[in-house]
């Protein structure tokens, strides 16, 4: 099936020209950072993970999305989801592929990941972590393929994939909740101390995620034959405005529990990323296009008659898709750092070394999303021929 | 190919017993030897042993000695720390924080003004209950189980900086760049090396360890043989009659953030 990515017209050769290009631009700016360490980023011995360790956990959450898809489609036999659950598994596989290389490129000494699985240690998270993703990774893969092959042969899908495909479900939570861990059992990170850290995670990423799909869907109806299916697209909708107000929900509640309880230690960080903490205030600007971003996004997303326009519904999700990013990528993980353990403000900002070396990684992640979504639609355009 | 399946499977077979036998073998021949070899390198001759190792900062010695430096220029000196020249990068193992940032939840604006805006030494707590080893993937950073000391193996360490994040007293350094380098004036980072300890290369994690190599060799840490006022004392927590305990009994002392359950074995005299 992979010969369907081989051919295409000009726009998408001109497509993967920009990507291979994005990709060799954040290449070279990591050979810079092999040869000079990472100092090159923003980070320091205070804010010690920065934009790379955000955008992996943005992306855990938008790869565990794709189960908001199987679910309906697999265990409420969702029909109309029949067209568009490959995307998401798709999704799903390019997210991960981004997770990985997030945390690669973050690691002070890449050549010695593999002691990670030398060394099982079972009582470290990040372990666990590796375990998951990996998992979800080769379920995602093997479960699309198979059911893109068998729908290409006009056949079912081997019986071997549904017992997978089940699997997958738990599966796809248990990413996020191990991520969320990640932060959560850490002594002395009052913003991540937090129960609801993976149920927050969860909801975020129900809303991020499909919400990117939307955008993905509406990409894809126009510059393919396949069409998503508006119903589809619009139940997408429904999923991401229940997600998203969750989300807020529980961000609220933090607050709540913050500032009525007014434990110091439980404010500085939402005060240092919402109104700025001992004159520093860096991200406050980022913090508030967020809660603006997020108010336009719910109330498109709420009004029915704004949701099923699409140019609107197209406006809600990219709302949502860049404040869910502000706040669980940029806000949570630099904000838990924020003050430090002596309970001092030391600023952080990603640097364009970092930067390059970030979209470097993005564009990967979408070379193997265009390959895989040219792969799903070919197969589509195929068989509706 | 003189080389047919009967015979391939006949050379395996042998390959894997005398794989499977070498150990039982050795036990054969030389009884107690493989355990004997591994053991006399774990208790070295004449070094300093203790159950669990502690240390007390005695804040009234300390404080009189204005500016004093003595613990950490030793300290720094003999593991090779390097002086990169900027707080972002910046390198320590043990150095002054003044007490509002060292005891953060004890800090109040009518505290004693001997106390109030003075530098205080913080290092590794050496935590009984150590939240960067609970945190660690590769077991790189460990606690000894015989001395409770918690320390590195900086050639297993990915950089991966979990550690410091969960370390909540901001004891843990990241080599942010190469500490055998030199800055752009072409000064090295690192102004005379010592040779008895090794430098580190860019892109791992490392902090106090309680200088475990100088009591391999009966030697107090460099820190507590450094100062002259006698404000840093090391000793055997689990001892009952151990200097530590002795100070313990008589004085009042804090330990920086017991709250988070990590169980510090850095104790201060204020």
């Amino acid at each position: 099936m992979l010969e369907k990515a081989l051919r295409g017209n000009r726009g998408y050769w001109m497509w993967i020209a920009l990507l291979m290009g994005i990709i060799g631009v954040g290449f070279l700016f990591y050979l810079q950072q092999l040869r000079d360490g990472l100092t090159i980023t923003g980070m320091g011995r205070d804010v010690s993970w920065g934009f790379y360790v955000a955008q992996f956990t943005y992306l855990v959450g938008v790869a565990a999305s794709a189960v908001m898809l199987v679910m309906p489609y697999y265990l409420h036999d969702y029909k109309k989801f029949g067209k568009i659950v490959i995307l998401g598994e798709f999704l799903a596989v390019s997210a991960v592929s981004m997770c990985v290389l997030f945390i690669f490129v973050d690691l002070g000494q890449p050549f010695r990941v593999m002691n990670v699985v030398l060394h099982p240690t079972l009582n470290s998270v990040m372990f666990w972590d590796m375990i998951v993703l990996s998992g979800y990774f080769v379920l995602n893969i093997i479960i699309g393929w198979a059911t893109l092959g068998a729908e290409r042969k006009g056949v079912q899908p081997a019986d071997w994939v549904k017992p997978l495909i089940y699997l997958s479900i738990p599966w796809a939570v248990s990413i996020h909740t191990v991520t969320a861990f990640l932060y959560a059992g850490l002594p002395g990170r009052h913003l991540w101390l937090t129960a609801i850290l993976a149920a927050r995670f969860l909801a975020s990423a129900f809303a991020s995620g499909p919400a990117l799909l939307i955008i993905l869907c509406l990409i894809v109806r126009r510059v393919t034959r396949f069409d998503p299916g508006k119903e589809a697209i619009q139940t997408l909708a429904k999923i991401v405005t229940y997600a998203m107000i969750t989300n807020v929900f529980f961000l609220l509640l933090e607050f709540f529990t913050a500032f009525y309880s007014g434990i110091p230690g439980h404010k500085h960080s939402l005060q240092y990323l919402f109104f700025g903490l001992d004159g520093y205030g860096k991200l406050v600007p980022f913090m508030w296009t967020f809660v603006f971003l997020a108010a336009v996004g719910i109330a498109l997303l709420l009004v029915p008659k704004w949701r099923r326009q699409e140019n609107l519904l197209a406006v809600a999700a990219v709302a949502v898709v860049v404040s869910t990013w502000i706040d669980k990528g940029m806000g949570l993980v630099v904000g838990g750092f924020i003050p430090n353990p002596f309970e001092q403000v030391v600023e952080y900002g990603p640097t364009g070394p970092e930067l390059s070396i970030t979209l470097g990684v993005w564009a990967i992640g979408f070379l193997i999303l265009t390959i895989l979504y040219k792969v799903a639609v070919g197969v589509k355009e195929e068989t509706a021929a | 190919m003189g080389f047919d399946r009967r015979e391939f499977i006949k050379i395996a077979g042998i390959s894997a017993l005398a794989g499977l036998g070498s150990r039982a073998a050795f036990e054969l021949l030389q009884p107690g030897e493989l355990e004997a070899t591994s053991a006399s390198y774990a208790a070295n001759q004449g070094a300093l042993n203790a159950k669990r190792w502690a240390m007390v900062i005695d804040m009234q010695k300390c404080l009189p000695q204005e500016g004093c430096k003595d613990c950490m220029h030793r300290c720094h000196r003999l593991h090779n720390v390097p002086d990169f020249g900027n707080a972002k990068d910046e390198i320590k193992w043990i150095w002054k924080e003044a007490f509002a940032h060292a005891f953060p939840e004890q800090e109040s604006e009518y505290l004693a003004e001997r106390l109030h805006h003075e530098p205080f030494v913080v290092l590794c707590n050496h935590c009984a209950n150590p939240p960067c080893v609970r945190v660690c993937p590769t077991k790189a950073t460990f606690k000894r189980k015989q001395d409770g000391i918690v320390t590195m193996d900086m050639h297993r360490c990915i950089g991966c900086r979990f550690c410091m994040a969960a370390c909540p007293y901001g004891s843990r350094s990241f080599n942010w760049r190469d500490p055998r380098g030199r800055n752009a004036q072409g000064e090295p980072f690192l102004e005379e090396i010592n040779r008895e300890y090794p430098t580190r290369n860019k892109g791992v994690v490392e902090k106090c360890n309680f200088c475990v190599e100088r009591l391999a060799q009966g030697k107090n840490p460099a820190c507590v043989e450094a100062c002259r006022h006698g404000a840093l004392v090391f000793g055997d927590l689990a001892d009952d009659h151990s200097e530590v305990r002795e100070i313990l009994r008589e004085h009042y002392t804090i330990r920086r953030k017991p709250e988070l359950g990590t169980d510090p074995s850095v104790f201060y005299i204020v």
